[in-house]
């Protein structure tokens, strides 16, 4: 296959950047998007020239770390990660369009790899549990329906890569935070921070900078994991809920909440 | 930004909260609206038409639920306004070069646009119909003895105009692509999301969005061209 790629390069945080376009002619069908890269930066680095920069890890679609906005979609035309799309799913002779996400708070590093700590954050302000320290419990002390166990982790198989975001004319971050809200607030186990969870992590979601939802459906449509805007439903229900009906949370800066 | 209301209908989630509930109850205006309007097909020389809007604006209870209308579209608009720099600033400095509209509806996508056709349209047909019955000069009629004034005459002189008939038609179909998204979407803002009901919020939603400015639409079409 031989491929035009045109490619979002940029030196640092602060740079202007710019698109190179690459012609690409030692691709073949059975082919990872990455693999195809990786030919592309071994082709580059014998020139003498800097590879292309852009995140990977496990390359199997479970880790997250994978990103590209290629043709106008996150990680490209199927629902999937970047490193499960092979070239089949692309025509030879065809343009590919590569950009980094773009949202404001995931700014670029360099070329396509962009800073996804502000998920972290978010994470970090509710995304945990309580659990006394000693031996395992046994597996079934608590009972948990199985349908609800089912909900719970189709929110749970969120790999948090931002494909979300990405997707979102309003790089709004709700269905990632809704993923993560609606999987612990489903089950028992994170009952006891439900509703400090909701309003720390919508909080720091806004502080942020991500957008607010439209309900366009996008993430959804994007998600390489499916998940379904339903979660955002009860991501509104919950903040609801906690804002109408959680004591005052302490405020971090000390104040009265 | 201490207190707790406050701090909910500030956050993302608490205005989008407030951008469902104005919108829903617009929709209920909508309605109201509608039924009046569509006395206008009664083949009565507007009478029942211009007893309507006399009770309408003189009732006092209607009055007050009409400021409150007025309260909710001013609040819509600019809670969207403000919504929408908000969100086109969280896409950061550079926009993407290539886009794909695979992966939504056009109309949720254009909200704002189809929300701009729907508010200019409201600004010149306030200043023709609400803002000729309350600051103008309507003439009066006679009906049994009552001095009433006729409306529906204004609304004769507008719909005979070729060109206004086609703008209201136009906004009308601009209106029917906002409730489209917007019916819909209200429901998924308050949290009502669940296989028990949402086969049929979607298809009141659709059914709404599409019959409801097709009425009102056709009114118009029915005066110009003397259906």
């Amino acid at each position: 296959m031989k491929l035009t790629l045109k490619i979002w390069r940029q030196k640092g945080p602060n740079e202007k950047g710019e698109f190179k376009t690459y012609v690409h002619d030692k691709v073949s069908p059975d082919m990872s998007f990455l693999e195809m890269l990786d030919v592309l930066n071994t082709e580059l680095i014998k020139k003498g020239e800097e590879p292309v920069h852009f995140d990977h890890d496990c390359r199997e679609g479970i880790c997250g770390m994978c990103s590209l906005y290629i043709n106008g979609r996150p990680h490209g035309p199927l629902q999937t990660t970047t490193c499960q799309l092979h070239m089949r799913s692309f025509k030879d002779g065809e343009t590919i369009t590569i950009e980094p996400w773009r949202a404001k708070p995931f700014p670029v590093i360099k070329d396509l790899v962009v800073d996804r700590s502000a998920f972290d954050r978010i994470q970090q302000a509710g995304g945990y549990i309580s659990v006394n320290t000693g031996a395992a419990p046994d597996a079934n002390e608590i009972p948990i329906p199985k349908k609800i166990a089912d909900e719970a982790m189709d929110a749970a198989t969120c790999i948090g890569c931002g494909a979300c975001v990405a997707a979102c004319k309003n790089a709004s971050a709700m269905l990632f935070v809704a993923a993560k809200v609606s999987h612990l607030a489903l089950l028992p186990q994170g009952h006891a921070e439900r509703k400090e969870r909701v309003e720390r992590m919508v909080a720091q979601m806004d502080a942020e900078g991500f957008g607010a939802c439209t309900n366009t459906r996008a993430c959804e449509a994007e998600c390489p994991k499916g998940i379904s805007v339903a979660h955002i439903a009860r991501l509104n229900r919950e903040y609801y809920n906690a804002m109408l009906t959680s004591y005052e949370l302490p405020s971090k800066a000390g104040g009265d909440g | 930004m201490n207190n707790w209301f406050i701090r909910f209908l500030t956050s993302s989630v608490g205005k989008k909260l407030l951008m469902a509930l104005t919108g829903l109850f617009l929709i209920l205006f909508l309605v109201v609206h509608l039924s009046g309007n569509l006395q206008l097909l009664h083949n009565d020389g507007g009478k029942s038409f211009n007893i309507y809007a006399e009770f309408m604006s003189t009732n006092v209870f209607i009055q007050t639920i009409s400021k409150l209308n007025f309260t909710f579209i001013l609040l819509h608009v600019l809670l969207s306004l403000y919504l929408t720099i908000q969100n086109r600033r969280a896409r950061g400095g550079k926009r993407y070069a290539v886009t794909s509209g695979k992966s939504s509806v056009w109309a949720s996508r254009n909200m704002g646009i189809l929300g701009t056709l729907v508010l200019i349209f409201l600004v010149v047909h306030l200043r023709h119909f609400y803002g000729e019955m309350h600051f103008g000069s309507v003439p009066t009629v006679n009906y049994d003895g009552k001095e009433v004034r006729n409306l529906a005459a204004v609304v004769d002189y507008w719909f005979s105009k070729d060109w206004y008939v086609a703008l209201y038609v136009f906004c009308m179909g601009a209106l029917g692509f906002h409730l489209w998204h917007g019916f819909v979407s209200a429901f998924q803002t308050l949290g009502l999301n669940h296989p028990k009901y949402n086969g049929l919020i979607f298809f009141v939603g659709k059914a709404f969005a599409v019959i409801v400015p097709a009425l009102f639409a056709y009114i118009p079409i029915a005066m110009y061209f003397n259906l």
